[in-house]
């Protein structure tokens, strides 16, 4: 394993960033992702690149927005408050059909919150990112190694479908340090001749823009823009199985409370207890496939969130009520324990769901 | 013999502004600087939230059009993604620029940003409909202060060039205004300055122009040129506020 | 074992961190699947300093550590704190020279090295971590000089070569503590 280093996940998140072509970032200070703003301020001005540090949140997602706006590859990383900050900019991102990767490394809330892990921007982040009718695609890293990997899928899923891709961690996710690998082939990036870079008196200009006054226009915009949405549903949703084919109770979960919930199922397992886990990579695209799926045989589902219970939702919505949903939860930087979810499983086993 | 043509990084499509407003005027000043430094296959515009929002229409040049405020952050991404190559201006109103936008204009000015901004005062948010500005003057009646601008309850008007020059970041600082042939003339002369400063990688220059609304102030343009000499002028007299390059030649 | 999963804990400036850090790149160069988690926030501004390495030969569920095997303190705050969470059967190693009193449980392995003294005697202050780690692998029949030489050239910047061998010299103390 020698190709292998150890990194803070917001460390690999920065490196992948790089590899993956991103030469500018912007950011403002929060914890708990500052490594990844302190990262860039050294590795930046060495490779060509530029980092700056923005006045604001908002500011900072604006000046993504201006380098975007150029065909470039670019980046923001925020925690909590400062997404709900930078969301004005998401949704103008969405209108001009912007690429831009956007990193949360989410703490409690709501408002100042503290500082410790939280999932509680799930609805932010996949319902509520601005105003206006617009998705982002969401990927949940449960490993560094996936803090990286879909730093590297994220830039490439923005340029293919023009449109803002969000990695979703967590405090622990940022903070931990596992082994990576960063050894990637990294796609190049695809022509954008939407990018606003000068005319050269060669062409007629480009503009971009969100605004259009003529609601038949701005609607079909809109449809046009589900269209684009559907195919994302249909083609990207990530997730993994684990252990679920024959499972009786099916434990739903991304992030850090995948991990905890995985050593919970061992657990239960060794305890006879059928139990197995789905863990969505994509939020959004939400996977409802393996879900339904699973719904044929599962007796109980468990949501577990770093939260008051935001993901349950699509759980339910995925298994369409065939099978009871239950939430085990800790919230405002609260991570459920193994044990927890064990008792949260034995309690399902013995028919408490329903 | 052509005696009058119009600038080629103005396109043919019909402005939306009301009749006697000065951003015709204006726009023409920024296209015909554009023409004569022979940049505009490299400039990139950013319009603002306002009557000039849709300003992203009326110039040949690449477009981008901003969320209110955001300006100068937007035109700092552009620039710093090519700054040898990309020409970057914004074009922004008194409620975008001083109110709203005022954090993201401060601190591209604090850090000698070499960007170009049109400000244009006119002391009134006119797309909405003659809402109280940062820059409208003490008394003056708006849809939001029916009784005149009352500073003791909703303080003082900001001069933004006073203002900005007290940085150390900024280049440069002019107001001007186009209520008269010198004036547009001297207009012209500073807003030339200030993406010639850009070339030369001087920094932060941004121009100034006091200008009229007509219809949210209720009078005839004519009326209304004469309103920014008698008062608008008063308040924000025109001039100078800051020229780096200009003062280490002096004091050579 | 397949899995061991140790705390580290102490004050800030002790080099806690650094110590789980080593461990944790010792582990991944013995080809096991490893995580490192650090305590965060205002606690790391010259308070308490704490984080968990999890050594396994499985991956790695939950990187929390909650209920170490080892527990290392390094003050008496720490062992206040987590005495009572090392599982039955599990190993403390407490630097006595900070911590006067003795450990509780009966139904764990205690070491007690007085760390920091060792460490300001032989002219490396600021390794008295890297002693007690000495005496961790030791204990833990995993002390390999070449293992660990390796383990420090990942932490420590080439430019410092001779940081090396000094905490190569510290931990051959813990390990030859009695």
């Amino acid at each position: 394993m020698a190709d292998k280093v150890l990194m803070k996940g917001n460390e690999a998140i920065a490196e992948a960033a790089i590899l993956a072509g991103c030469r500018h970032y912007f950011g403002y200070p929060i914890t708990p992702q500052t490594e990844i703003a302190a990262y860039m301020a050294k590795k930046m001005p060495k490779i060509g690149g530029c980092f700056l540090q923005a006045e604001s949140e908002i500011a900072a997602i604006n000046m993504v927005y201006g380098v975007s706006s150029t065909g470039k590859r670019v980046m923001t990383s925020s925690s909590s408050p400062g997404i709900a900050l930078k969301s004005e900019g998401l949704s103008y991102l969405a209108g001009a059909d912007l690429p831009a990767f956007i990193v949360n490394v989410q703490r409690g809330g709501p408002g100042l919150g503290g500082i410790q892990p939280s999932q509680s921007d799930y609805f932010q982040a996949t319902r509520a990112g601005g105003h206006g009718d617009f998705r982002m695609i969401v990927l949940a890293p449960a490993s560094v190694q996936e803090m990286a990997d879909l730093t590297v899928k994220g830039f490439a899923l923005a340029d293919k479908y023009r449109m803002t891709a969000m990695v979703l961690a967590d405090g622990t996710m940022g903070q931990m340090m596992e082994p990576v690998s960063l050894d990637f082939d990294i796609e190049p990036a695809p022509e954008k001749p939407w990018a606003t870079t000068g005319t050269k008196l060669e062409r007629e200009h480009n503009i971009v823009n969100s605004l259009f006054l003529a609601p038949e226009e701005l609607e079909k915009f809109n449809f046009d823009r589900y269209e684009r949405y559907k195919y994302i549903e249909e083609n990207e949703a990530m997730y993994e199985e684990y252990l679920v084919d024959d499972a009786d109770i099916v434990i739903a979960a991304f992030g850090i409370a995948a991990r905890v919930s995985r050593s919970a199922v061992n657990e239960a397992r060794k305890q006879g207890i059928k139990v197995g886990m789905i863990r969505p990579i994509t939020l959004w695209p939400f996977p409802k496939a393996p879900f339904e799926k699973a719904a044929e045989h599962a007796k109980a589902f468990i949501s577990v969130e770093l939260s008051m219970g935001q993901m349950i939702e699509d759980v339910q919505l995925a298994t369409k009520c065939k099978a009871p949903v239950t939430l085990c939860n800790r919230a405002g930087g609260m991570i459920p324990s193994p044990e927890q979810v064990l008792e949260a499983i034995k309690n399902a086993a013995n028919g408490g769901a329903k | 013999m052509v005696v009058f043509d119009k600038p080629h990084a103005l396109n043919d499509m019909p402005m939306h502004y009301c009749p006697g407003c000065t951003h015709g005027i204006i726009h023409r000043l920024v296209a015909e600087v554009l023409d004569e430094l022979g940049i505009e296959g490299r400039a990139i515009g950013i319009a603002p939230v306002g009557c000039s929002v849709m300003a992203y229409n009326y110039f040949n040049c690449d477009m981008i059009e901003a969320a209110h405020g955001r300006a100068p952050a937007i035109a700092t991404g552009v620039k710093r993604s090519d700054p040898e190559n990309h020409v970057v201006f914004t074009y922004q109103g008194d409620g975008d620029l001083a109110s709203i936008g005022m954090a993201e204009t401060v601190h591209a000015a604090a850090r000698n940003e070499n960007i170009t901004v049109i400000f244009v005062n006119n002391a009134i948010y006119g797309m909405t409909g003659g809402q109280m500005a940062p820059t409208s003057l003490p008394g003056q009646v708006t849809q939001t202060s029916p009784y005149g601008r009352d500073v003791n309850h909703c303080g003082y008007p900001i001069r933004v060039c006073e203002m900005l020059s007290q940085l150390e970041g900024p280049e440069y600082l002019e107001r001007v205004t186009v209520n008269s042939v010198k004036n547009i003339r001297n207009a012209k002369k500073a807003i030339k300055k200030a993406f010639q400063n850009q070339l030369d990688g001087k920094g932060f220059s941004l121009v100034e122009v006091v200008s009229s609304c007509p219809t949210n102030w209720g009078m005839t343009p004519q009326a209304a040129l004469k309103w920014i000499d008698d008062n608008m002028l008063p308040y924000y007299p025109l001039g100078v506020y800051k020229d780096r390059s200009a003062a280490k030649e002096e004091a050579k | 074992m397949s899995t061991t999963q140790f705390l580290f804990s102490g004050f800030g400036g002790q080099g806690i961190l650094f110590a789980g850090k080593f461990l944790a790149y010792k582990g991944l160069m013995d080809d096991k699947q490893v995580s490192w988690l650090p305590s965060y926030g205002p606690e790391m501004r010259g308070g308490t300093a704490s984080c968990g390495i999890i050594l396994s030969d499985e991956p790695v569920g939950s990187p929390i550590v909650a209920n170490p095997d080892v527990l290392v303190a390094m003050n008496l705050p720490s062992l206040d704190k987590y005495e009572s969470a090392v599982v039955p059967g599990g190993m403390i190693f407490a630097d006595s020279t900070l911590i006067e009193r003795k450990v509780n449980r009966d139904d764990v392995t205690v070491y007690y090295v007085p760390a920091t003294r060792l460490a300001n005697e032989n002219g490396m202050p600021t390794l008295a971590n890297m002693i007690l780690m000495g005496k961790i692998l030791s204990a833990l029949g995993d002390f390999s000089e070449d293992s660990l030489r390796a383990a420090l050239g990942k932490v420590i910047s080439a430019k410092r070569a001779d940081m090396l061998e000094t905490n190569l010299k510290a931990m051959q103390i813990g390990a030859d503590f009695e």
